[in-house]
């Protein structure tokens, strides 16, 4: 109904299937016939993995979740694609109406030395999290707070904070960058902390230590191609890598600065 | 006879019990903390505040997820708000207020010492995500801004766009991962919890499956906090994510803790509604829409009309009709049924005719499309994507779904289970919300408990309970952990001929068809027969593939979907004896013209449930609610 069109479609589709992380994988084809057009992306896989189950094979596994492009779980690559061919759209949000019938889809996972494949379309992005407890925070502990009106904070400010903040940690701009950089990930959060005055006094420190981190889980560099934030379903800005580079350079200044000073 | 069950509020009046409590409370002292290990299973708002907060004070804290990171925990999908009662506006709000509009959104049947604790610390709730960089939505000069939510007449609803979970929870989730680097929090993700272990009364660990491995692993601690989420997805079809599951709470059920009022549900009013058989999930269009969208349904039954050629003496603006001092903002409960009504008596709309449309027409004729952009663009994109449809330009179209539940595992005021050492927080307990809950309550509750309720009363019982040493090889350990692993070899030996789904989906169906919006004797008393038979059926007859010692979704499924279907038999129960209609919960026998009709005389009381075992029926428990400073009385919006 909702969109109502009630048109199915008959697709094939190329699944990259592997068994596990120490196992080769190929691509598998199947037919999808009679798809729903009002159908999610992930609702055609849940139907072909029904009919797997019921043919004693295995089902495609893939990480989803919230299924409302919010929590970052899925994601994929879909005809070289991250996420589809869609702007700012996770898979989850993706639908069938998108696809033409009689089409071929194929569907490969995040490719990255950091994000090694479990199984099938599912990787491991845990290094995601350790950039973030390399310094993706501001140091306050629990009870610690005055007001939150006590600092008014401009709303440009605010609203550039929040926009940077957005990033669900999908993947999709390692995936899409031939570096296979972590660049647009790190900077998203380096500058939603840096622009607000609450995160302004550790900046140098959680810079030095996300990059750091990074650099550790094999991501690789940035040569600014800009794929990145083309792919990101959440439209974080390319910016945000411009500014993280002059957090860097700051906080190079500084310690050089503090180095000069002692020895005064 | 006296309730076994002791609430252990504190004495005093309402506004002191709390601080009081707090300085009665037994400390640990800093050298001693870091000897005591606490588990946190899950990191959704209320697990991941309450691993922060105990690891800063310095006690080794256990986190576990299913998820592949904490941050994807379902917390991250609540759109609207967080309620606060800062009163910023001036707007004649306080923590009375805050406090009075909860409870009797709760349709009175939460405890008045909790809901009061609530909304006192909601006020420290905004002042710590704001120190922590959580960005809230600010006005031009630089202070923070607050928009009105269902059920409140004043506006202390602090957002950020649509995403407001999202931040809130990433606030969280940093907090947490801070202690991670400090090696105060010990992160095991992908791990999902499948039973408690209690040695000598005492909840002293769990077992879990390693969701890579397939690896039974056992933990142990010194207290261990639940903080699982609910079990909107007994309906199959409901706004949570796909894994959030009943399965962690249902195992300390059977271990002892008594589930309390299982059968309150929330069905939201505005969600996108079903599209078809193959739909996985419903998806949630925030609350925050109703202050400017305007519920409508045609006066005229069938009327095929596109929504642009019925002129608006055509139109029934029922909510605003039934409720004039309300109008649109009416709670959940409430505009819920009313939309039900709409349908039920041939007003529905769309192609399926059950939907109800929400129109900005108005709002945008009034504030200019920019404006309206800026309150809810990312929401009317979403809306879009999934229904092909513009609703700049055509109304959107709504209908109530599964989203939240307000029963949950019964905790007193420190939140412990009936199982000492056995915390429960957020979504997970039954606490604060009564029978409906409010709108933008959830993520204040959910990290209430986890930022400022837990950190103190975990510390006072480990300061106050005798907790000897144990150890994974104990005896109730290995008993727990053969008892898990049994019950995944008997599921994958079935290979039966019914996929997973098939069977949830089936519940799903029985369970809002008998269980939902309306609820009757005869309903849940077929709903009591078909659930066993779908039980039997399930454990004879499900198919899952693959192996048990490694990445398998549909065993996951298989463990989550045999405990919703013995928990769904409870809720019919327990909805079958409250012969009442109180919040979410309507006993189509118990009415006034369609309002609820409560029976305070003989239903002014939590109903906890005791398990007794797989071959004997749950024990009812009540706990008797007194209202000494919000008085009972007819709950009305008019």
């Amino acid at each position: 109904m909702s969109g109502g069109s009630g048109k199915n479609l008959n697709l094939k589709l190329k699944v990259w299937r592997q068994k596990g992380p120490k196992d080769s994988g190929a691509f598998v084809e199947y037919d999808a016939p009679k798809v729903s057009e009002d159908s999610s992306f992930l609702e055609m896989l849940d139907q072909i993995n029904d009919r797997l189950v019921l043919k004693n094979e295995e089902p495609i596994s893939f990480d989803h979740d919230c299924r409302e492009g919010i929590c970052g779980s899925c994601g994929f690559m879909i005809n070289g694609n991250a996420h589809g061919p869609m702007k700012n759209t996770t898979v989850c949000q993706l639908h069938m109406r998108n696809f033409k019938d009689g089409e071929t889809i194929l569907m490969e996972p995040w490719r990255a030395t950091a994000f090694p494949v479990i199984k099938d379309l599912m990787v491991d992005r845990s290094a995601f999290d350790r950039i973030i407890s390399a310094g993706g925070y501001i140091s306050v502990d629990t009870g610690n707070a005055a007001d939150a009106n006590a600092t008014p904070i401009p709303k440009p400010d605010a609203d550039a904070a929040f926009s940077a903040a957005t990033c669900i940690g999908c993947g999709a701009c390692v995936a899409s960058c031939k570096n296979a950089s972590a660049m647009l990930f790190t900077s998203a959060k380096v500058s939603h902390l840096a622009l607000l005055p609450q995160g302004k006094v550790e900046r140098h420190e959680r810079v030095d230590h996300m990059v750091a981190q990074m650099d550790a889980e094999g991501f690789g560099a940035c040569t600014s191609t800009g794929t990145c934030s083309a792919s990101c379903p959440k439209g974080i800005s390319l910016a945000n890598i411009a500014m993280m580079n002059r957090e860097l350079l700051a906080s190079a200044v500084m310690k050089r600065e503090a180095a000069a000073g002692d020895g005064i | 006879m006296a309730s076994i069950l002791d609430s252990k509020i504190p004495g005093g009046p309402i506004e002191s019990k709390w601080q009081n409590h707090k300085f009665d409370m037994k400390l640990v002292n800093p050298a001693n903390k870091r000897k005591h290990t606490v588990i946190v299973v899950g990191t959704g708002l209320a697990g991941a505040s309450a691993a922060a907060s105990l690891g800063e004070l310095g006690y080794k804290v256990k986190s576990f997820c299913v998820h592949e990171s904490p941050r994807r925990a379902h917390s991250v999908a609540a759109q609207g708000g967080i309620n606060a009662a800062k009163n910023y506006k001036n707007d004649g709000d306080s923590v009375y207020r805050l406090f009075y509009d909860t409870v009797k959104g709760g349709d009175f049947r939460a405890r008045e010492a909790n809901v009061f604790r609530l909304a006192q610390v909601s006020t420290q709730i905004i002042d710590h995500c704001v120190a922590q960089g959580v960005p809230l939505a600010r006005e031009y000069g630089g202070l923070l801004s607050n928009r009105s939510f269902g059920g409140a007449q004043v506006s202390r609803t602090f957002y950020a766009r649509g995403q407001t979970g999202q931040q809130l929870l990433l606030g969280a989730y940093s907090a947490m991962m801070r202690q991670v680097d400090k090696k105060q929090v010990d992160l095991y993700a992908r791990r999902e919890m499948l039973d408690l272990v209690v040695v000598n009364g005492k909840a002293r660990g769990i077992i879990v499956r390693n969701l890579l491995t397939g690896a039974i692993e056992s933990h142990e601690a010194d207290a261990v906090v639940l903080a699982t989420g609910g079990y909107s997805n007994v309906f199959f079809l409901s706004t949570n994510a796909m894994a959030c599951a009943v399965t962690a709470g249902w195992k300390a059920h059977k271990r002892g803790a008594f589930f309390a009022n299982p059968c309150f549900t929330q069905i939201h009013p505005t969600c996108i509604p079903v599209s078809g058989e193959l739909q996985s999930k419903l998806t949630l269009m925030s609350e925050s829409l109703r202050n400017d969208g305007r519920v409508w349904v045609p006066k005229e039954k069938g009327d095929k009309r596109h929504p642009s050629q019925i002129p608006d003496d055509e139109r029934d603006y029922y909510l605003e009709r039934v409720y004039p001092s309300f109008g649109n903002l009416a709670p959940r409960d409430v505009a819920s049924r009313q939309a039900k009504y709409a349908v039920d008596s041939g007003r529905g709309v769309g192609p399926t005719g059950v939907a109800v449309y929400l129109d900005f027409r108005d709002a945008i004729a009034r504030l200019g499309k920019p404006a309206i952009a800026e309150k809810y663009g990312n929401l009317f994109e979403m809306y879009e994507k999934i229904t092909g449809e513009n609703p700049y330009e055509i109304p959107m179209r709504m209908y109530p779904a599964p989203h939240y539940t307000m029963g949950g595992l019964w905790v007193d005021y420190d939140l412990q289970s009936t199982i000492p050492g056995l915390f429960v927080a957020g979504e997970a307990n039954f606490s604060d919300h009564g029978a409906n809950r409010l709108g933008a309550s959830a993520l204040m509750q959910g990290l209430a408990d986890g930022y400022f309720v837990i950190p103190n009363t975990i510390s006072n019982y480990i300061a106050s309970t005798k907790i000897e040493p144990v150890a994974t090889t104990n005896d109730a350990f290995k008993a727990a952990e053969d008892a898990v692993k049994t019950q995944i070899v008997r599921m994958m030996m079935i290979k039966g001929n019914r996929t997973v789904d098939s069977f949830h989906k089936e519940l799903g169906r029985i369970m809002w068809d008998e269980c939902g919006m309306g609820r009757s004797d005869a309903g849940l008393k077929k709903a009591l027969e078909l659930i066993p038979k779908l039980k039997d059926e399930f454990w004879n007859n499900v198919k899952i593939t693959g192996e048990a010692n490694y990445v398998n979704p549909e065993l996951e499924k298989a463990g989550r979907v045999a405990d919703f279907i013995e928990l769904g038999e409870l809720m019919c129960r327990d909805a079958l004896e409250r012969k009442e209609s109180c919040g979410g919960h309507f006993r189509e026998e118990y009415q006034n013209d369609g309002e609820a009709k409560r029976d305070d005389e003989n239903f002014c009381h939590v109903a906890a449930w005791e398990y007794n075992g797989d071959k004997k029926p749950q024990t009812r428990h009540k706990e008797e609610l007194t209202f000494e400073n919000v008085h009972l009385a007819t709950r009305s919006y008019k």
